[in-house]
């Protein structure tokens, strides 16, 4: 590691050297030194391969051209079409929740007197990993079976005990165990949909709040007329980040379920098609679909922020 | 701003009166009492599941396996035994701590580095169709990173760098995919430095290399501090790249690949994977916690423009 490093900025000081002693063409030189190695690493290492990708997607294992034939797969395929219809509920009620949890504390506690104690505790899971994250709410899920003796570990089972219900295996049962696993990553998210929503509700002039609140706007109202149309742009982008986030979310899936019970997602599908099953083409065309799916969330994204620009 | 202006519904509803002054205080109190506990709901829900983890980590196995973690507050005990079987048993995860470490502060280092150069040349160079490619870059932020790994594990096996423990395929991975939003952030906080003190400092005869090194890098380093904390809690936390590019050799592997792999196979050994999870969560919740104020920063400047 420390060869690594020693050894980047050796040459990266003599790059910054022999471009401080250029006289002849001096700009363009200096200019190629500070933005070419960014530029050949991201062509070699993410323009290249994703035009690669796009080409392998055409082409089946053994390397024989198939037309469409591994999209057809994933559109037709029964266990495919799962996994599309797993990747829209996620992809539709991640953000949905997060934010709207997010927003819905950020007014909360905004201008409290505990407000930043209170912010951090919802922030933190930021800080967790998705692997770590899914352990911790394995633990909440974690069933035992209802017989004599035997005690319920998982906090969620143990509440349904003590209100007299049954302990239910929650990973198991489709499609519900996808919303439990949506569960986790809104968690996660919210802190990020908080700290964003909460800035943008602190940067509303206060001559606005004010005049609300003479004309006799308060609590609910006040959210709804004033803070919500005010904060239109944050709540968009957030909205979209999270979207994109979910989007590509392995991590999850991968430690709560492995994809078993019908849970998988494009984007761990892509995992498993590619490097388990080794079907190269099928795990292509699920990339490729991810990339067509994020496009155009973005393109609506870049919108939005353009508008609010020139106004 | 549309905001301003109230809609028919509000005229409406201020339309029916103002409310007595003493019960328009009363509920006033009321809702904002509704709102305190509500936000102590959702406080006390986000918590919960991270508190009942920390305190199974340290009970005895046998209690944690058969009793919740809530026994705990009548039948007080604490135990230090699963950490150290965790760390130096089996399971080794001394190792893979290691190995993450090894992993994360080379692939926060070199791409903050090059991400300053190329966000100072888009700022204050020129040099042809530098806008065009600058958009390109912003771009580039939106290929989703399942797009390039195949190749990319192509030319690591090609080039021979893969496998044998090491680390170069996880660095430079890691490099390459954090540079569009790293140049694009930085880009941002460049621009800001006023025109004046470079113009000042090329009279004085200083070129860019001068420039970057003397003036810009003590100006934006909290901007710096903010995105190498991103790429830190991002390369520390990440499972995708590693578990694509390590390829069964164990030398290499990160924490997070050795947990999620204990989760997958030893879904019943609660004491390891509670202490284990716990080991993966201390250090970026250290640094975030200690750092918070710039890791915000960065976030504003990522996602709310101005």
């Amino acid at each position: 590691m420390v060869l690594a490093i020693a050894l980047f900025g050796a040459l990266m000081g003599l790059i910054l050297l022999l471009t401080g002693r250029v006289r002849k063409r001096a700009d363009l030189w200096q200019s190629l030194a500070f933005v070419l190695p960014a530029l050949l690493l991201l062509s070699v290492g993410l323009i290249y391969p994703a035009i690669r990708t796009t080409y392998q997607s055409f082409f089946d294992r053994a390397g024989e051209f198939v037309g469409g034939d591994n999209y057809q797969f994933v559109f037709t395929n029964d266990a495919m079409i799962t996994v599309l219809r797993n990747t829209a509920i996620w992809v539709f009620l991640t953000p949905l929740l997060s934010t709207f949890i997010g927003l819905v504390y950020a007014v909360l506690v905004d201008r409290s007197r505990v407000e930043a104690a209170a912010k951090a505790v919802i922030f933190l899971p930021m800080a967790i990993s998705l692997v770590g994250a899914s352990i911790i709410w394995k633990f909440v899920y974690e069933y035992r079976p209802d017989q004599q003796g035997i005690e319920q570990i998982g906090l969620l089972n143990q509440v349904l005990v003590w209100l007299g219900a049954e302990p239910r295996q929650f990973l198991i049962g489709e499609p519900w165990n996808t919303l439990f696993l949506i569960v986790i990553m809104v968690w996660v998210q919210a802190g990020f949909a908080m700290t964003v929503l909460s800035a943008a509700i602190k940067a509303i002039p206060s001559d606005i709040t004010e005049a609300a609140q003479l004309d006799g706007l308060t609590g609910v109202r006040m959210f709804r007329y004033i803070t919500v149309p005010s904060i239109r742009p944050a709540l968009v982008v957030v909205l979209t980040t999270i979207a994109i986030g979910t989007l590509k979310v392995f991590d999850i899936v991968r430690t709560m379920t492995g994809g078993q019970f019908g849970t998988s997602v494009i984007s761990y599908e892509f995992y498993t098609q590619g490097f388990r099953t080794l079907n190269t083409g099928v795990a292509s065309s699920m990339a490729v679909i991810l990339f067509v799916l994020v496009v155009p969330i973005v393109v609506y994204n870049v919108r939005q922020m353009r508008k609010a620009e020139y106004r | 701003m549309s905001a301003v202006i109230p809609t028919p519904a509000v005229q409406e509803e201020l339309a029916q009166g103002e409310p007595a002054t003493i019960s328009g205080r009363a509920k006033k109190r009321l809702t904002s009492r509704w709102a305190s506990l509500a936000a102590l709901i959702v406080a006390v829900l986000w918590t919960i599941p991270t508190f009942g983890l920390l305190l199974t980590s340290f009970r005895p196995e046998q209690s944690l396996k058969t009793t919740g973690w809530w026994t705990w507050f009548t039948n007080p005990e604490l135990t230090l035994a699963n950490y150290d079987e965790v760390l130096y048993g089996q399971t080794a995860l001394s190792t893979y701590f290691i190995n993450s470490i090894v992993i994360t502060i080379p692939s926060v280092v070199i791409p903050v580095f090059l991400a300053c150069l190329a966000a100072y040349g888009f700022a204050w160079m020129r040099f042809p169709y530098r806008d065009t490619i600058f958009v390109a870059v912003f771009a580039l932020q939106i290929v989703p990173l399942q797009i390039a790994l195949i190749p990319l594990l192509r030319m690591y096996v090609d080039s021979g760098i893969h496998g044998g423990g090491s680390f170069w395929p996880l660095w430079i991975s890691h490099t390459i995919f954090a540079l569009p939003l790293a140049i694009f952030l930085l880009h941002n906080f460049f621009k800001e430095v006023p025109a004046e003190l470079v113009e000042a400092a090329r009279v004085d005869g200083a070129g860019h290399v001068t420039i970057f090194m003397r003036i810009m890098l003590p100006l934006v380093t909290p901007a710096i501090a903010a995105f190498g904390i991103f790429q830190f809690l991002w390369v520390w936390n990440d499972l995708l790249v590693a578990v694509t590019m390590v390829g069964g050799t164990r030398d290499v592997a990160p924490l997070t690949a050795r947990i999620a792999e204990l989760s997958g196979s030893q879904g019943t050994e609660w004491h390891l994977l509670t202490a284990g999870a716990f080991i993966s969560i201390v250090i970026p919740v250290i640094v975030f916690l200690s750092l918070q104020r710039y890791f915000v920063r960065g976030l504003l400047a990522g996602s709310v423009k101005g």
